[in-house]
């Protein structure tokens, strides 16, 4: 576990700020109109995208502009197997995990040589050809490389749901499920290799991590995560396009932001900057051309405000506020706790 | 065989511009170890303040000058006002994050000041005659031009690197910035000079990219794809050898106008190009052509 063992106070806080997330994630859909309950949708398979992206470069540091590819891949095998072959939309979620796994490990495997910098570069320059090869190889209704389902194979399956609210339960469904997924992840053995990794990778190697086989398949896991959020953009979105040459350049910094504002290294934070991002990008969009200016502002100002993210400000909020209620004397007092560490620390 | 000649100079000056951005994203990796994505967009913003200067009766080659003194105060203060504060927190990504913003903002800033949707496209004037004629031979003017004007960059910021006591001490803190800072050089001042020399570079490079643009015509997005290209010129060439961004920035141009004209398998996918050649020469030597290997303590 992490760092310091909770005192009963702090589970008091967290079962009940997760019950009441929870009552609200389900109540959300019923009270919005399908408009927002799309931008929640939104929300949710950008965080399910910048999960994946933070399992690899938050847990295991390696640093990836090139997640807007395996999103992208995602999404056209979603569209691709729903217009041409007629599979019903939930199936093709799985495959396109499985190829955007695939691909993860043909980058995986280049990337063991390059670091840092250069492997941001490599990966970049996947985002950039992408969209690039796609139109060349997949044409829609009228040549564009877009390809559009019917509206009606995403209808719900469950009596009584609209489509959005339906859209929106299947992406709340798979964010729980990964976000656990990934949570028991990092807290296994296997997890602890990733962090000893990401820390310290020649030590990591002296006892007996297997390097290159834990970055490869942190590759390969990260990808299928930004796969099953392109899967499910199909459906949020009603399509898979690839006319914009930058587009999936722009869906990588998006995850990546989404993960640093959320808070690195931590469970909750890409849904916390996901949402953060889109609320953002939402208001600066009310303003037109200023839009992109706001948007590239309120960013720096995020990162100056919050330096580790919004998971590590709450944090320091808590330890400070902490003192003042808590009056359990068996509650760890430690002053280590003011200052935030990557949680699960890898000792 | 004209054809050839003509898809060589085509390349050697896309070339050209690919290696100076590729140098000015060398400059900042060497001193700050950092990718700057902004590097396009400053270089555009650049490229604008040419053109408004132009506007107002200057000559392209004095406003030329005066764009890149701004892009020097320009760089010097983004390096202190927003880079050096986030620099100092622990996540190294924060940097990125803040780069990238500067990505959209100035990019966003560039369209608002300058180039107001709906109205004309600004022009850029042409920095070289088409043709040079010297007695007998006949020369692509633009080619020509902009490979002396890369040389002669070169040449000053090799000497002012070398042969300088101000770039001994920019090297001293790219090498090892406490041990520069123990024989008296400030880190925070050789940073902002840092980042001065690369926006200085932009500003040429982004000039150039609009003039060479089709007849002058430009818009927001000019430096984009140029950014890409530089990056894989930079990555070719290692992120820390200037010879290598420009030797890098050569092959990715010309390599890239031949697979143009030849190789009709790759038509409307040349990007492809580069990043293979990046990946090819990084499986091959993960530091790039001429750059250093780096030991690294456990």
């Amino acid at each position: 576990m992490g760092a310091s063992a909770p005192s009963r106070s702090m589970l008091l806080l967290r079962i009940v700020a997760g019950v009441a997330l929870a009552v609200v994630a389900l109540i959300l859909p019923f009270t919005n109109n399908p408009e927002n309950n799309q931008i929640f949708s939104q929300v949710l398979y950008l965080a399910i995208a910048a999960m994946g992206l933070n399992l690899l470069t938050g847990f295991n540091g390696q640093v990836s502009i090139g997640h807007g590819a395996f999103f992208g891949l995602g999404a056209f095998t979603t569209a691709k197997l729903m217009t041409d072959q007629g599979m019903s939309f939930e199936l093709t979620i799985a495959i396109a995990a499985v190829l955007a796994a695939v691909l993860g490990v043909l980058v995986g495997f280049p990337a063991l040589r390059v670091k840092g910098s250069y492997l941001a570069l490599i990966t970049l320059g996947l985002s950039v050809l992408f969209p690039i090869v796609t139109k060349r190889f997949i044409k829609g209704p009228g040549g564009v490389p877009f390809l559009q389902p019917k509206r009606s194979d995403f209808d719900s399956l469950i009596t009584g749901l609209d489509r959005d609210q339906y859209a929106y339960f299947v992406c709340l469904l798979l964010l729980v499920a990964l976000f656990a997924a990934a949570w028991s992840l990092v807290h296994s053995r296997a997890g602890r290799a990733m962090i000893a990794v990401r820390d310290q990778e020649i030590a990591a190697s002296t006892v007996g991590v297997n390097v290159a086989r834990v970055k490869v398949a942190t590759f390969a896991l990260s990808a299928a995560y930004a796969g099953v959020a392109g899967s499910l953009s199909v459906m949020v979105d009603g399509g898979a396009d690839a006319s914009n040459v930058l587009l999936y350049f722009q869906k990588s910094i998006e995850f990546l932001i989404a993960v640093v504002i959320g808070g690195t290294a931590t469970i909750s934070g890409p849904l916390l900057g996901a949402a953060l991002l889109t609320f953002i990008r939402r208001r600066t969009s009310e303003t037109e051309a200023m839009a992109p200016a706001l948007l590239g502002a309120a960013l720096i100002a995020v990162v100056f405000v919050l330096p580790d993210g919004i998971v590590g400000g709450l944090r320091r909020l808590v330890a400070r506020v902490r003192p003042m209620v808590d009056h359990d004397p068996e509650g760890d007092a430690t002053p280590d706790a003011a200052t935030p560490s990557p949680t699960p620390s890898p000792s | 065989m004209d054809l050839f000649l003509d898809q060589l100079a085509n390349g050697v000056s896309n070339g050209v511009i690919y290696a100076a951005v590729a140098l000015s994203l060398v400059i900042i990796y060497r001193t700050t170890g950092l990718l700057n994505f902004a590097q396009g967009e400053m270089a555009l913003f650049s490229a604008c303040i040419t053109w408004w200067l132009t506007e107002r009766g200057l000559g392209v080659w004095f406003a030329l000058l005066i764009s890149v003194a701004l892009a020097f105060v320009g760089g010097a203060l983004l390096e202190r006002l927003l880079i050096r504060p986030v620099m100092r927190t622990k996540n190294p990504l924060n940097v990125v994050i803040v780069t990238l913003g500067l990505f959209l903002g100035v990019n966003a800033l560039a369209a608002l000041i300058f180039i107001k949707p709906g109205a004309e496209a600004p022009i850029m004037p042409e920095l070289f005659p088409d043709e040079i004629v010297l007695g007998p031979l006949h020369a692509d003017g633009p080619m020509l031009g902009l490979g002396l004007l890369l040389a002669a960059t070169c040449l000053v910021l090799w000497a002012l690197l070398q042969k300088t006591k101000l770039g001994l001490a920019l090297r001293g803190v790219a090498s090892n910035a406490d041990s520069a800072a123990l024989v008296g050089i400030k880190p925070g001042q050789m940073l902002m000079i840092g980042w001065g020399l690369s926006a200085a570079l932009g500003a040429i490079a982004g000039t150039a990219a609009a003039s060479t643009a089709s007849n002058g015509a430009f818009d927001t997005s000019l430096m984009q794809q140029v950014l890409v290209y530089a990056f894989a010129a930079a990555a070719l060439g290692g992120f820390d050898s200037l010879l290598g961004a420009v030797v890098g920035g050569l092959v990715v141009g010309i390599a890239n106008s031949l697979t143009v004209q030849y190789v009709h398998a790759l038509e409307g996918i040349e990007l492809v190009l580069p990043f293979g050649l990046i990946l090819a020469v990084l499986l091959v030597r993960p530091n790039g052509l001429f750059g250093r290997n780096i030991v690294e303590r456990v």
